[in-house]
């Protein structure tokens, strides 16, 4: 547990002492209240929810996770710090649930520095905090899992271009695999049930029910179960692939 | 200790190590010379549980590295190859860091991190961002990440690469007193260094091991082992007459100083030492030269031969002797 919490707190601190994460913090404040206010006229909308700036948010994780994720192990692979690292005498699952929860804690700050939405649906109207309140751990445990797709992809390459676009592609697969428009059209050409089944891999699906306020057990696990493969993933292609 | 048998090591098709076998104690400094992507690094590497070995197995201290692998991390103190360190932390940051992933916490992890930054002369820049270092600093911090523990195992990839000849010097220095008590592993292009710090020296080539032994033995391998080299300005038809000297085999003129003056290369018959034949030579006939000695061996043409594969013969009977 200790060194655990020894490379977490590393990790952070190289988050902090580079410009990108302050530059990270402000695009991610300024796109969710940017589709929130301009593109999902929040104002227009007469709710006091935060309905429609959840609603973004799977679209929006698809560039700003795996901008955070993409450097993960490929920046210590071209660094060479991965040598050391993975020569310490810790196991290689810590080094990999550490990095994860790292990257994971941080992304959290940049989602609760977004409480100026909160503030503001407050000041408007009567807005159901219990609904507020699971969109924000539904979010989070979403972006949970395009972070660990990302993790993933940083450990295939030393490139940071490729790991990101590859985590762009495989986490935009699982945003459109449960789209609305679709899915509808999956409905015309299979049978329902198919195309349920399809959807039931998305993320979307999962957190259509979160974002309102229903917190499903089976959608908890499905997130906590790609985090949990796809770590493990990250696992096994640091075990084969270190060395290049 | 380290115990190292047919070690094999394949990326796909390429075989970067295959089937090296040998065994480190403490007290020696072992040098691990050969061509670049001979398998040195990868041997390293290996040893250091940074990446599996494809078949064959590796003891430190007595146990498997894959079946205890954090157990035998622990007992090692590696420096990789160019010295990586975490950039945007200070020196101080990251030797605290890699401390208490080892285990040490509070007291005890800052009483190590002050004893390294003393062993490596880190006290100036210790609170510097490690990215605005020099190399030869940044080589230290790495350095001294690799001491905090006190490992008895030091392996080290290329120690000296990027360092002036000040730094070099020291850092051979130091290489020598750890020496003394831990076992070390090293890896150097550099042929001076290795007589200068290593008590031991595997050649590899391919892959393979093509010499063990000290660095005399690897110098006696050499055609100039024991061979005499003169200079003088003498005038012509001296090779021939040194030919004639008792136990002299050959002799090569080379011309020296712009061809006003000639070396010679007098090698001797097998095992003998010709130096004293020669010298009495010279004085008999009243030949004045600028220069005369034995050498011990050229361990620069010994690696060109060895690596190259001309001269497996050469390396069997250097192992002979």
């Amino acid at each position: 547990m200790k060194p655990m919490i020894s490379i977490i707190k590393r990790e952070l601190l190289g988050y902090f002492r580079s410009p990108v994460a302050y530059v990270f913090i402000i695009i991610f404040l300024v796109s969710t209240a940017g589709t929130t206010w301009y593109v999902g006229n929040f104002y227009d909308s007469n709710e006091a929810s935060l309905a429609i700036f959840f609603f973004f948010h799977p679209w929006l994780y698809l560039i700003l996770i795996p901008a955070v994720g993409m450097r993960l192990w490929a920046e210590d692979r071209r660094q060479g710090t991965i040598e050391i690292l993975l020569t310490l005498p810790v196991n290689l699952v810590t080094a990999v649930v550490a990095k994860f929860i790292a990257a994971w804690l941080f992304i959290g700050v940049a989602l609760a520095l977004t409480f100026p939405m909160v503030l503001t649906t407050y000041y408007l109207g009567a807005p159901d905090g219990g609904v507020i309140l699971t969109g924000y751990l539904g979010s989070f445990l979403m972006a949970g899992a395009y972070l660990s797709i990302s993790c993933f992809t940083s450990s295939l390459t030393k490139n940071q271009v490729v790991s990101f676009i590859t985590s762009f592609i495989i986490c935009l697969v699982l945003v459109l695999l449960g789209w609305g428009v679709l899915t509808r059209t999956l409905q015309d050409i299979f049978p329902i049930w198919i195309s349920d089944l399809i959807a039931q891999f998305s993320f979307t699906t999962h957190f259509n029910g979160i974002r309102r306020g229903l917190v499903e057990f089976r959608d908890v696990i499905y997130f906590l179960s790609v985090i949990g493969f796809m770590l493990l993933a990250n696992v096994l292609v640091l075990e084969t692939k270190k060395a290049s | 200790m380290i115990e190292v048998s047919n070690l094999v090591k394949e990326f796909g098709e390429h075989t970067a190590v295959d089937g090296i076998t040998f065994s480190v104690m403490p007290g020696q400094v072992l040098g691990f010379l050969g061509p670049n992507g001979a398998g040195k690094s990868t041997t390293m590497k290996i040893i250091t549980g940074f990446i599996p070995p494809t078949a064959g197995t590796v003891r430190v201290g007595g146990l498997d590295i894959l079946e205890h692998s954090i157990e035998t991390r622990r007992q090692i103190g590696y420096l990789p190859e160019r010295a990586p360190s975490y950039a945007e932390m200070t020196a101080t940051e990251f030797l605290r860091f890699c401390a208490e992933v080892r285990g040490f916490a509070g007291a005890e992890r800052d009483k190590r991190v002050e004893h390294v930054v003393e062993l490596t002369a880190l006290e100036d820049v210790r609170d510097q961002i490690i990215d605005t270092l020099s190399k030869g600093y940044r080589q230290r911090v790495c350095f001294a990440q690799a001491l905090l523990h006190d490992p008895p195992i030091l392996i080290m990839d290329e120690p000296t690469d990027g360092l002036d000849p000040n730094q070099k010097h020291e850092m051979r220095q130091v290489i020598r007193q750890m020496g003394a008590d831990k076992t070390i592993i090293l890896s150097t292009h550099i042929l001076e260094e290795m007589e200068a710090v290593c008590n031991r020296a595997i050649v590899i080539a391919r892959g393979r091991i093509v010499v063990d032994g000290t660095p005399d033995d690897l110098a006696a391998m050499s055609r100039y082992h024991n061979a005499v080299t003169l200079r003088t300005h003498a005038g012509s038809g001296l090779a021939e007459r040194l030919r004639g000297v008792a136990g002299v085999a050959a002799v090569e003129e080379t011309p020296t100083d712009a061809g006003a003056s000639m070396t010679y290369a007098i090698f001797p018959q097998a095992q003998r030492v010709i130096l004293p034949e020669v010298t009495r030579f010279l004085e008999d006939n009243h030949i004045e030269f600028s220069e005369v000695f034995a050498e011990r061996g050229r361990v620069d043409e010994v690696f060109r031969q060895v690596t190259l594969g001309e001269a497996t013969g050469q390396a069997e009977r250097g192992e002979d002797q």
